[in-house]
């Protein structure tokens, strides 16, 4: 048996198609965290890669953070966290929300920094206050950068909270354990093929989002 | 009361023992990651139409979790450390071909057209031009292959306590000691801190050309 039979296996099995252990219900689960995660990471990490960037200042400190959330291992803030509180849906978030932080912050820090400072001069000249400056100059130019930051997390939050399932939540991360325990590799190549399939998903959201939000102009200047 | 770098004898390996462990489990797979990234990479430089898909290939197997990659694999390697190592081998690999082909891509054409006409054959201009140009790049890369790695071993304590200072979780559980868990996720983010300090230090070493202001980043 190799990896295609195993999924084969999974997928023509009715009895994963319905029910609370269903494929339908796992993922509406796995994509719930994923968007409560990155909705938490987004509204830390946007706010302050926006304000950073926009003065300049605190870019060793970022760094210094982002390396320091990189380095902390997901599975084991996950455990620790569940020791800690117990059952729910909170230990599950922080590690997803550590995880998922810096590669925002980091981003949106760098885009905003790196927009050509000319029109950004322009724009004060003309007498714009400082806010709208951020948003109707140098937020559209570095946006599709501050897009790819909000990937690259996505992505990550996608692939990482399966391991929801091992504090007996669950999402997709279910098959996989299960499969683990049960000894039943169909369900875990299952589960990951699904995992990896929400993951393309995701990125073609991103791209799609992309293609809609970003300025043609900007497009054209051949960044993002 | 127990210490805090006390570990319950059936993990078989003092704290530093467990480190030590960690790293090799960590870092051996990042090093062949690199070592098959370089052709992998030269490659795709070489042949351009490679490159697209490689990079899907890539995005694919990095959004296997590493879980599935680790109870796939156990089917053929047990539960060992191969098992655990393959994935973060390949999981690196993906992060480095990029990096690479974008290192060796940004050399610009001056260079190399000077690299050429001072008698430069293609294996000298890439070992003493491409290469070393590409460094910032490739350490870039390096630091999250690395620094991802060192996290993600901790996930091999799910198939057979395989998870090096990972394996410390399960004892915080079995045992109802949450200092362990403390323990092993300081440690981790600690050595994931150090090493990513470490290359950043390589680059500096390697880069001398490089305007020595702001190194950190």
């Amino acid at each position: 048996m190799n990896v295609l039979d195993f999924a084969r296996a999974f997928f023509g099995d009715g009895a994963h198609w319905h029910g609370y252990d269903g494929i339908p219900t796992r993922f509406a689960e796995h994509i719930g965290y994923c968007l409560e995660a990155l909705a938490i990471a987004a509204a830390i990490g946007l706010p302050v890669g926006l304000l950073t960037g926009h003065t300049g200042r605190g870019g060793n400190a970022l760094a210094f953070l982002a390396t320091a959330g990189r380095a902390l291992p997901s599975f084991g803030l996950l455990v620790l966290m569940f020791i800690w509180i117990g059952l729910g849906l909170l230990p599950v978030m922080i590690p997803l929300v550590v995880l998922a932080v810096p590669p925002i912050l980091v981003t949106t820090y760098e885009a905003v920094r790196s927009v050509d400072p000319s029109p950004v001069d322009a724009a004060r000249g003309m007498g714009m206050p400082e806010t709208r400056v951020l948003f109707q100059v140098e937020v559209p130019v570095a946006l599709p950068l501050i897009l790819s930051g909000l990937r690259t997390a996505a992505v990550q939050i996608v692939s990482t909270a399966t391991i929801a399932a091992y504090v007996s939540l669950g999402g997709l991360g279910r098959y996989i354990i299960d499969g683990l325990y049960q000894k039943d590799y169909e369900k875990v190549v299952g589960g990951a093929t699904l995992v990896a399939g929400l993951a393309l998903v995701t990125l073609a959201v991103f791209w799609a989002v992309s293609r809609l939000a970003v300025s043609p102009g900007v497009r054209r200047g051949g960044r993002g | 009361m127990n210490g805090f770098f006390d570990l319950p004898s059936d993990l078989g390996q003092s704290w530093l023992g467990l480190v030590g462990l960690h790293l090799r489990e960590a870092l051996l797979p990042v090093l062949a990651g690199l070592l098959v990234s370089l052709p992998v990479a030269q490659l795709c430089v070489r042949f351009r139409w490679i490159y697209p898909p490689v990079l899907g290939i890539a995005t694919v197997l990095y959004a296997i979790p590493s879980l599935a990659f680790f109870v796939v694999l156990i089917d053929y390697f047990g539960q060992s450390e191969t098992t655990v190592m393959i994935p973060l081998a390949l999981y690196s690999l993906v992060v480095l071909v990029p990096a690479i082909v974008d290192g060796v891509r940004s050399v610009p054409p001056e260079t190399l057209a000077a690299a050429q006409a001072m008698g430069f054959g293609a294996v000298r201009r890439y070992f003493q031009v491409q290469l070393p140009l590409a460094v910032p790049a490739i350490i870039a890369g390096l630091r999250v292959a690395t620094v991802s790695s060192i996290s993600l071993v901790s996930v091999g304590m799910l198939i057979g306590n395989q998870g090096a200072l990972g394996n410390m979780l399960y004892a915080a559980q079995t045992y109802g000691r949450p200092a362990l868990a403390v323990n092993a996720v300081l440690t981790i983010g600690v050595l994931g801190m150090l090493a990513d300090a470490a290359l950043v230090l390589l680059r500096f070493l390697l880069t001398p050309w490089m305007p020595r202001k702001g190194a950190g980043r």
